[in-house]
């Protein structure tokens, strides 16, 4: 039997992944991907509690995560292309033009 | 809680008029773009109407009483409608500024202009949201569009740099935000603040769920606010972002993002106790934002201490001035309510300030570098006089508005017995004046080339600096219809 700790736990491994993830990853894409990773773990909260609770705001919450993570990737995927016209590389370390 | 009365769909919708004309002139705009001949301008002028018809609207809303519109998902108070009409006011002022930046005329294009509108609606529904979903919707708008400002100058490496640092930062911000929202959301089972703090005083919330959720959604706002530690971006963001979206950045989602903080910490995680308000249950939120506020302000001047870049210097001088306005919330009175927004008032006026004489001299100097500044007290008389007023009213010092706005907020801590804060405060005003004066020093004793000759400012520019010296003086000296104002449109909280 799959309980709402099964699901917040998942949640949990997947958000300290995305985390780590953001952190520890030199290329701008895979920080993005690590990004996504952190928005599904909320995701998944969103919708374990939602049925938990029987209340759909949870779920209405989902929907707009995901309608606003697309735009997010459209804006920050044509950031990075930007990025490599101009440097030929997009990874965070070299990227560094500006310095404490 | 509050009274606040509840309006169906229709009556709704007159609430947000505001937000609704700058919206149509967003859409005239663009249609403007593809159209006119000289749509530069014609969009500027389209945007500016938006923004002055948005600033008169909100004007309007500050004595319409207070209500939920949209069934909770926002509220239309006096405390929206003040700071829509900083958002409008500012944003009218920055597309004002671009017209004659030579970062905007080069890529000369108009939804520019456009953009400018979008993320002031976002700003004003950041400032009004009543409801998670809103919250996490008003930010986004405000980020992704702001990365699309920054990104602007799309050939420049500077600023795609500056782009990428700012949305990988924003988002990932935001995801810790929404983790914290679906934490607090589980154990309340209510996305609305009103409803999250009834369960939290309540006392049915574990307590280390309602501690995550109240820090996680600390990292949404204080990357808008750029608090310590979500401040990172900032020094590169503005160094980076052509000059007018920095003065933006400055000030617009700056002044939103306060607007959201009050909103969410004291009525979705705080309850009112008698003339006051206290946090919720057994969170104790406003040490930990008092601590913020103190690193805020003390790594923020300590950062802007070796600057050799003036936009860099700005930066941080933002991030410490952050620190000061979180002062006045951690003091959770009325006095230190109004003290935030006497204060985000007048460092729109010194602030844009700083920016103008930057952007109105930038054909003329060589580099954004305090060294280029030197001599320019010679060479250019009014716009070194005006930075000097501006940067002397960002030190504090009377009779000039900064003065002003210190007082109130150092007078609200004081207020409220929290003393460390205030020395902390004090002492970092100090620090403050150094590399205030060190850019003062550079215009006035330090020798500069002098081949050039005068500088002659544009008459728009010249106008603006008129138009941002004025209020940063007379304020300094006259604020008692101002604070009259903002205490007014705070009366409903307290």
């Amino acid at each position: 039997m799959v309980t709402l700790g099964h699901y917040l736990g998942l949640s949990a491994v997947l958000f300290a992944i995305g985390v780590t993830g953001v952190l520890v990853r030199r290329n701008a894409l895979v920080v993005f991907m690590s990004i996504e990773l952190m928005l599904n773990a909320a995701n998944l909260a969103f919708v374990a509690f939602a049925r938990h609770r029987a209340d759909v705001g949870g779920l209405v919450f989902v929907f707009f995560v995901l309608a606003v993570a697309a735009a997010e990737v459209a804006v920050g995927l044509a950031i990075i292309i930007a990025i490599y016209r101009n440097r030929g590389t997009v990874n965070v370390d070299e990227i560094n033009l500006m310095r404490w | 809680m509050t009274g606040y009365a509840q309006l169906d769909l229709a009556a709704s919708v007159g609430q947000i008029l505001p937000e609704l004309v700058a919206t149509a002139a967003f859409l005239l705009a663009v249609v403007v773009d593809l159209v006119s001949r000289r749509r530069k301008e014609a969009v500027c002028a389209v945007v500016l109407a938006g923004c002055i018809a948005g600033l008169v609207l909100s004007l309007a809303q500050l004595k319409a009483g207070q209500s939920l519109i949209f069934a909770g998902m926002a509220a239309a108070d006096p405390l929206a409608a003040i700071l829509k009409a900083v958002v409008f006011l500012a944003t009218g002022l920055v597309a004002l500024f671009s017209l004659g930046s030579p970062e905007i005329r080069m890529s000369g294009r108009g939804e520019y202009y456009s953009l400018l509108l979008v993320v002031a609606v976002g700003a004003c529904f950041m400032a009004s949201a009543m409801n998670f979903v809103m919250v996490y919707l008003a930010t986004e708008l405000v980020t992704v569009t702001s990365c699309i400002l920054v990104a602007h100058a799309k050939d420049d490496r500077r600023a795609s740099e500056a782009a990428l640092k700012y949305i990988l930062f924003g988002a990932a911000a935001s995801g810790v935000m929404i983790y914290g929202i679906s934490l607090l959301y589980g154990a309340t089972g209510t996305l609305s603040l009103t409803g999250v703090s009834r369960a939290l005083v309540s006392g049915q919330v574990p307590g280390l769920v309602a501690v995550l959720g109240v820090v996680f959604v600390l990292a949404g706002i204080g990357y808008k606010i750029a608090a310590v530690p979500f401040h990172f971006w900032c020094p590169d963001v503005y160094e980076g972002a052509p000059t007018p979206i920095t003065a933006f950045l400055s000030i617009v989602p700056e002044a939103a993002g306060f607007g959201l903080l009050i909103r969410v910490y004291m009525l979705g995680f705080g309850e009112r106790m008698g003339q006051g308000w206290a946090a919720a249950a057994s969170l104790d939120w406003p040490s930990l934002l008092a601590v913020v506020s103190a690193l805020t302000m003390t790594l923020g001047n300590l950062g802007a201490l070796h600057q050799t870049n003036l936009k860099r210097l700005m930066a941080y001088s933002s991030i410490a001035h952050a620190g000061y306005i979180l002062m006045g919330f951690v003091a959770l009175s009325k006095t230190g309510l109004n003290a935030m927004i006497i204060y985000i008032i007048v460092y729109l006026f010194m602030n844009l300030g700083v920016f103008a004489v930057l952007i109105g001299l930038s054909r003329r100097l060589a580099s954004d570098q305090i060294a280029s500044f030197r001599g320019l007290g010679g060479r250019a008389k009014f716009p070194a006089f005006a930075m000097t007023v501006f940067l002397f009213s960002l030190t504090g010092i009377p009779p000039l508005a900064g003065f002003t706005g210190k007082f109130y907020l150092f007078a609200a801590v004081i207020d409220a017995k929290i003393y460390w804060l205030a020395i902390v405060g004090a002492l970092n005003s100090v620090v403050s004046l150094y590399y205030y004066v060190r850019i003062i020093k550079a215009m006035y004793i330090e020798a500069g080339e002098t081949e050039g000759g005068p500088i002659q400012l544009p008459a728009l520019y010249t106008a603006l600096l008129v138009a941002l010296v004025v209020p940063t003086v007379v304020l300094g000296i006259f604020w008692g219809p101002l604070a009259g104002m903002t205490e007014a449109s705070l009366r409903f909280l307290f």
